[in-house]
């Protein structure tokens, strides 16, 4: 059977590549610091040796619209194009090619669906920020081959947090039952408090750093049944109008496992949002 | 009400350059032209097999044809596709970088929780 290498959960922040790569007058002053953490939490994936990588995410009305929207998906295609012109025209994000992994979407798929997840799937998917941020951070080589799994938490209605952390739960059973020797790391990424668009946006810090506060430590020891208990639908929406994002967070403690700690947590206090960084080790800290 | 509506112009205006702009520089023309011709097409099929019941309220026509990203925030439209949209088009204009941001923000600084309904 698969191994799960590693599991990853992290914030997307589109500014990271632009950033890390300013110069001179151009380099914002925190770069310096961001890239440090970036780096160390760069290792914690290559130190897993990854094979193959489950990238959750949600687009961000690219390709998936309002006509049409499916509230889980799973890539299914040899080869996935990335980044958008308005993510080149307002992040500087390059356009990419990532490979992608049919044998393994088309086994979570059959076998997601089985478990009572009726999934959408595309054959021919172009991806967004949420999951090429990830690469850039935590695999800038892109190149390892990928799985996209994108949730809806963008449009309402948008299925309940535990959904969330039980397609994770079930995304972990599946790739641990996927009959391979494959080494797969499970990585997705979301939002702790965020607002866009409102009057709360752009701040000194994240729009609400106390829910930033709790939701880290919710996250660095698995406490899924505080998460649960404190989080809904309509509560998240008071920590700022884009904190649906945390619901991918959520995906990832049911990846992880309830109660489970995280063998790294880190975090970044920046502008606009808080930044944090976690990883486990199901194996055991390699 | 046709929030799904404001959402689709902005949300095809967006993703065009050219449409950005067309829309920066003449937004009521732009209007116009996309609520005759582009409205009713129906984005993963033929053009010829068009929605035919589409339409702005009133309000909403005047809120797009005036740039008026604080009416359009009361109207309901999806916050996310509203920033992007202003950022490309009027970021340009600020010497500071998140100057923009800053008094969009600051525009919107009457509102408190919550906010107007963005479902469609």
């Amino acid at each position: 059977m698969a191994t799960v290498a590693a599991v990853i959960a992290s914030t997307h922040h589109p500014f990271y590549y632009r950033a890390s790569t300013a110069t001179g007058q151009d380099r914002p002053p925190f770069a310096d610091e961001w890239v440090a953490k970036i780096s160390a939490f760069r290792e914690t994936l290559s130190r897993a040796r990854p094979d193959v990588l489950v990238m959750v995410g949600s687009d961000h009305f690219h390709q998936l619209w309002l006509d049409n929207l499916p509230q889980f998906l799973i890539g299914k295609a040899p080869f996935y194009d990335a980044n958008f012109y308005n993510e080149e025209r307002e992040f500087g994000l390059p356009r990419m090619l990532l490979r992608g992994h049919e044998e393994l979407s088309g086994y979570l798929l059959r076998e997601g669906i089985d478990a009572g997840f009726d999934l959408a799937f595309s054959n021919e998917l172009r991806i967004d920020h949420s999951i090429t941020c990830p690469i850039i951070t935590l695999r800038p080589e892109a190149d390892l081959p990928v799985v996209p799994v994108y949730t809806n938490i963008f449009a309402p209605p948008m299925p309940q947090p535990k959904r969330f952390v039980q397609l994770g739960k079930t995304i972990r059973e599946l790739v641990e039952s996927w009959p391979s020797d494959q080494r797969v790391a499970i990585i997705g990424t979301g939002h702790l408090s965020l607002e866009l668009g409102g009057p709360r946006q752009f701040g000194p810090h994240g729009p609400d750093p106390e829910f930033d506060r709790k939701a880290v430590e919710w996250i660095a020891s698995g406490d899924l049944e505080s998460a649960l208990a404190r989080v809904s639908l309509d509560s998240l929406w008071e920590p700022g109008n884009a904190t649906h994002g945390f619901m991918d967070f959520m995906l990832m403690m049911g990846v992880a496992g309830e109660n489970v700690k995280a063998d790294y947590a880190d975090s970044l206090d920046l502008f606009h949002t808080m930044e944090a960084y976690f990883t486990w080790y199901p194996e055991g800290k390699p | 009400m046709s929030r799904y509506l404001l959402d689709k112009f902005l949300y095809t205006v967006d993703r065009d350059p050219a449409l950005v702009e067309r829309y920066r520089d003449d937004p009521r023309g732009t209007v116009a032209w996309w609520e005759a011709q582009r409205a009713n097409v129906i984005l993963n099929c033929h053009e010829a097999e068009r929605s035919t019941w589409l339409t702005f309220t009133d309000a909403e026509r005047e809120a797009l044809a005036t740039h008026d990203y604080v009416g359009l925030f009361e109207l309901g439209a999806h916050s996310f596709l509203t920033l992007t949209l202003f950022i490309a088009m009027f970021e340009r204009d600020y010497p500071e970088p998140l100057a923009f941001q800053r008094e969009y923000a600051a525009r919107l600084g009457h509102w408190s929780l919550p906010y107007p309904d963005i479902s469609t």
